[in-house]
């Protein structure tokens, strides 16, 4: 007989299905919640505040959300969740292309996909979320947990993610962003600025990640990045292994990084604290050196070489003694010995061959100060050559304006 | 042939007995409002063991098909007296207001003499589908009915509706967060899958028809003149379907048919491999893989025009796909289909990592094979570069 799966028939039906998860059961308190939670962001009109109750939701179908001026509000992050443990369609938790959202106090758990997606729009104001996984850093997890991608104007704040098998928070493709006051842990990358143009990035906790702060420019997508200030933070113990799949940019990043720079021009690190990522408490590299690069596959107009990155007045401490990857170890061991560590910073040493032999434009300079050190790893030459002498590093840049967001969260 | 010569004949019997056959009622454009049986629009219909089309509903196919969980799908236009498309060369064919197009998807039954027997959920897994419909409705008692879409062209845009039809198959009704139903696939040789037929949700139908994310409008996918540029069988003889609509006075602007766009039908050994892949990762991908789609944010593009670069994804990395690379670094490794993450994708049933992301809970073997010839038969490698 033709069977509606709904309620406890839910998981009795798929428990028989060879090949297929058994779910989660859905009783029918969680399935009507589902129906009407979808009714009502189906139904939402601009300025529809949607109040999501106190409670544990089991949800079953990815949600989505496609009108403008639309907020959603929970209870509070321990008070509402909403847990995608069973479920069958996806990937996304909640998918979101509209202006004017906003999303607060509430948690999604363990998602198929993404966590909260937004794709396309301005004025996105996250405040007060969790999302998670709840079974630990698996490479199953979902891929990352806050993803707001090709979006303007838009504020990340107090919020929480846990557990995402690339990045906790992801901001991806977009311009004018505040990520401010939010704690990452768990995850491969704790928070990654990508091909984003002017993004502010402070205040926020990063521990126990793989690496605790991306800023990346990878090829072939709609728009490059630059302009990216990361200041305030405390950026610590970054050293959980590696657990990203193959082949996703992240997983080119040595477990015990903290702040890392790759191919991103226009960024300025300072006055965080930065202690005990045991590759390198900062990393400034190319997409060269992320083994991804092939002459078939990178657009000709992309620039993998970080130009105008400005690290100054950062509390730096410990970090650099256990270094991921057979050739960082060597490195390692080779200039520092068995017991000693790379200094504060360590740079892949690709730079634009434009330039070679002659000097850098000033602008597009790589100027550290107030660390312990920098290692030229000499990545071109395949480590063979490196070198720690700071001279080059040597030079100050324009510092870059703060973001302003125009028209003002108003949460 | 006593069998299919039965099949058409009872009904026609039938209603000789029953003496009067009340005519369906005209087709109801509803501008606006959600009705809530797929009987308002008087459509489609089930009606005396059949599922009839009403007059001036035209049926129509595609060179190359969406892959649906192996689902056998029946589309057909109406529009409104006086009413009609005008002719587009790339995108769907210009649709005036009133238009509603319907698709209903239903499986040919595995055993039709057991319809009593409890396997009323056992599906046939076949590409076959020359014994569904010949422009004359749908046997509905060899048929599995699942639901009905509608995509109605409102005044301020597209609205879709899906219906799921009802046991006895003689109604389907508004499921607007869709539905989830126990189905098993079994092919000639008796083997069986189960799986879980999803009916999308509203959401889900914005999804893949929403074809700017700017604009956020939606649109029909499949009735674009590539795709409709070929031969339909009305049962009163064969036409090219849009010389047929351009006769029914549905459309305009017809170019000569040599100068129309046309996919190859991916299952014509005829046809070039180059030109069969493409067209199903038009159809099955394009949707959102292109510049101004849902997946424009990765960068990967699989429309009919895409160059044979990294924006069709040869070598190109991944941009969001997590864990669902599989560990492989490429989109497409040319010859190289074990290294390319689009196999990987197309071989998993698993949300999240399955693509397309939404619309099916089986892998398409056929379609999987198609592409897996197609990456083999491309020329050049990925070596890395430092």
């Amino acid at each position: 007989m033709r069977k509606t799966l709904i309620a406890v028939a839910f998981a009795t039906a798929l428990a028989g299905c060879s090949g297929q998860q058994a779910p989660a059961p859905q009783n029918q308190t969680d399935a009507s919640f589902e129906a009407k939670l979808q009714e009502q962001l189906l139904d939402a009109k601009p300025g529809s505040v949607i109040e999501i109750p106190a409670g544990h939701y089991h949800l079953k179908r990815g949600l989505s959300l496609r009108t403008d001026g639309v907020t959603i509000r929970g209870a509070g992050k321990d008070q509402t969740v909403l847990s995608f443990k069973g479920q069958v369609v996806g990937p996304e938790g909640l998918l979101v292309n509209a202006n004017d959202f906003t999303i607060e106090n509430l948690t999604i758990e363990d998602t198929k996909g993404d966590a909260l997606k937004i794709n396309h729009g301005k004025n996105i104001t996250i405040h007060g979320v969790r999302t998670q996984w709840t079974d630990g850093s698996k490479t199953s997890n979902g891929p990352y947990g806050i993803y707001p991608v090709k979006t303007q104007n838009t504020l990340i704040e107090d919020s929480e993610a846990i557990g995402a098998s690339d990045s906790g928070i992801y901001v991806g493709q977009s311009t004018n962003v505040i990520v401010r006051n939010n704690k990452v842990h768990g995850n491969v990358a704790g928070i990654e600025i990508e091909n984003t143009v002017d993004a502010d990035v402070y205040g926020n906790t990063a521990t126990d990640n793989s690496g605790g702060i991306l800023i990346f420019n990878m090829p072939d997508l709609l728009m490059d990045g630059h302009s990216t200030r990361v200041f305030r933070n405390t950026v610590t113990a970054n050293n959980h292994d590696n657990f990203a799949a193959n082949g996703s940019a992240v997983a080119s990043v040595p477990a015990g990084s903290g702040i890392v720079v790759n191919s991103n021009p226009k960024v300025e690190i300072f006055d965080n604290d930065i202690a005990d990522n045991k590759t390198a408490n900062i990393i400034i590299s190319s997409f060269y050196s992320t083994n991804y690069a092939s002459k078939t596959g990178v657009a000709p107009n992309y620039d993998p070489y970080p130009k105008g990155i400005f690290v100054y007045g950062n509390r730096l401490k410990g970090g650099g003694d256990s270094p991921s990857g057979l050739e960082f170890k060597a490195l390692k061991t080779a200039l520092f010995g068995l017991s000693g560590h790379f200094p504060d910073v360590l740079w892949d040493g690709y730079s634009d061959p434009k330039f070679k032999g002659k000097e850098l434009p000033p602008d597009d300079r790589i100027c550290i100060q107030d660390v312990s050190g920098v290692v030229n790893a000499d990545g071109p030459n395949g480590y063979k050559h490196p070198d720690t002498d700071m001279k080059p590093f040597q030079c100050t840049l324009p510092k870059l304006p703060a973001v302003v967001l125009n028209p003002e969260p108003k949460v | 042939m006593p069998v299919k010569f039965f099949r058409y004949l009872l009904p026609a019997a039938l209603l000789l007995l029953a003496g009067c056959h009340r005519a369906m009622s005209a087709v109801a454009f509803h501008a606006d409002g959600r009705p809530t049986m797929l009987s308002d629009w008087h459509v489609v219909e089930a009606r005396d063991g059949k599922l009839e089309l009403n007059a001036g509903v035209v049926p129509y196919s595609l060179n190359s098909h969406l892959f649906t969980d192996y689902v056998h799908k029946l589309r057909t236009i109406w529009m409104p007296k006086g009413a009609s498309a005008k002719y587009t060369a790339n995108g769907p064919l210009d649709f005036p207001v009133g238009t509603i197009i319907s698709k209903t998807f239903y499986y040919p039954r595995v055993d039709k003499s057991s319809a009593a027997d409890g396997k009323f959920n056992d599906v046939a897994r076949t590409l076959d589908y020359s014994g569904d419909f010949a422009g004359q409705g749908l046997d509905l008692a060899s048929v599995h009915m699942v639901e009905t879409r509608l995509l109605v062209r409102r005044k301020e845009g597209w609205a879709p509706f899906t219906y799921v039809w009802n046991e006895a198959q003689t109604e389907a009704s508004l499921a607007r967060t869709g539905d989830v139903q126990a189905l098993t696939l079994v092919d000639a040789q008796g083997g069986r899958e189960d799986f879980n037929y999803v009916v999308p949700d509203e959401g889900q139908c914005v999804t893949c028809h929403e074809a700017n994310m700017l604009s956020r409008h939606i649109q029909p996918i499949g009735p674009k003149a590539r795709h409709l540029n070929r031969e339909y069988d009305y049962g009163s003889g064969r036409q090219n379907q849009l010389e047929h609509l351009v006769a029914m006075g549905y459309l305009m602007g017809l170019p000569a048919l040599k100068d129309v766009p046309r996919d190859a039908n991916w299952r014509d050994p005829s046809a070039s491999l180059d030109a069969r892949a493409r067209a199903y990762l038009d159809i099955n991908c394009a949707m959102c893989h292109n510049p101004n789609g849902v997946a424009s944010v990765t960068g990967f593009s699989l429309g009919p025009d895409t160059p044979e670069d990294h924006r069709l994804g040869l070598c190109k990395s991944p941009e969001a796909a997590g864990p669902a690379t599989g560990g492989r670094l490429f989109d497409i490794v040319p010859g190289k289909p074990d290294e390319s993450i689009l196999m990987y994708r197309m071989a998993s049933t698993r949300p999240g990592v399955m693509m397309p992301e939404i619309g099916r809970s089986t892998v398409d073997r056929e379609g999987e094979a198609l592409i897996r010839a197609w990456i083999l038969s491309l020329k050049g490698n990925c070596d890395i570069v430092h």
